[in-house]
């Protein structure tokens, strides 16, 4: 059975794997998205993630739908964790399940992709000078409030 | 009393939006008939990011234009741009 959900704690993603896979998928893919030390030049402390719950599960599993109506796969698994996640934890694991591998990965890469254009999620990087919320960077508008120090 | 004329809808605010504004939720009353944009530019003074910077806003968890007319009740939430992911 497919799943879409935003998760407090750790991510297991064996569980993830048996609730997906059937005796009709010949390939699972597991995406483990995880927190890194180094980003634009800068030392991680942690990372802080933020969420709205109630669309974000929505938008997910839109997402899961887009990715039956493009290519033959099965099951699909798509947990976003919030809160503090330290260096090397999962924030995000998506598993597919499909016949064949090709599409697996491929739906894989889609969800990925497509989860960090449109899925209100946000991600705070915390240095130990500072923190800043991600996602301004790549707009034409730069926003730093009195909070945050500027990633220049 | 015309009760009709005005409305009410709850904002939700995240991430920088919500450390700029000190609160996660809010309410606010608006005439019947009110957009999006209008309901920016009420809070726009507590908010400044909300006309300066290039989020998106949901109403009732889906995507909508600034110029999305507002019914009482609505859910509007304000989406800076989004960072999920590693």
């Amino acid at each position: 059975m497919s799943l879409f959900k935003i998760v407090e704690g750790p991510i297991d993603d064996l569980a993830l794997e048996r609730a997906i896979r059937t005796d009709a998928d010949g390939a699972v893919i597991v995406f483990r998205g995880v927190a890194r030390r180094f980003s634009r030049g800068r030392d991680v402390v942690h990372l802080e993630y933020e969420a709205y719950p109630e669309m974000a599960e929505k938008v997910m599993a839109q997402i899961g739908d887009e990715m039956k109506a493009r290519w033959p796969i099965g099951d699909v698994a798509f947990v976003h964790r919030t809160g503090v996640l330290e260096i090397g934890q999962a924030s995000v694991v998506i598993a597919v399940a499909a016949p064949h591998r090709g599409e697996a990965f491929e739906a894989a890469q889609y969800a990925i992709d497509r989860l960090k254009q449109i899925v209100p999620i946000w991600k705070k990087e915390v240095w130990s000078d500072g923190s800043q919320w991600i996602g301004w960077e790549h707009e034409s508008h730069q926003h730093a409030s009195e909070q945050e120090v500027s990633a220049e | 009393m015309d009760t009709s004329a005005r409305i009410c809808v709850q904002v939700r605010l995240f991430a920088s939006y919500r450390e700029a504004a000190g609160t996660n939720r809010l309410d606010a009353e608006l005439p019947a008939g009110a957009s999006v944009a209008d309901l920016v530019a009420t809070l726009a003074e507590r908010i400044p990011g909300l006309v300066s910077a290039p989020g998106l806003v949901a109403v009732n968890h889906t995507y909508v234009q600034s110029d999305q007319h507002l019914h009482d009740g609505d859910e509007v939430a304000f989406i800076p741009p989004v960072s999920g992911g590693a």
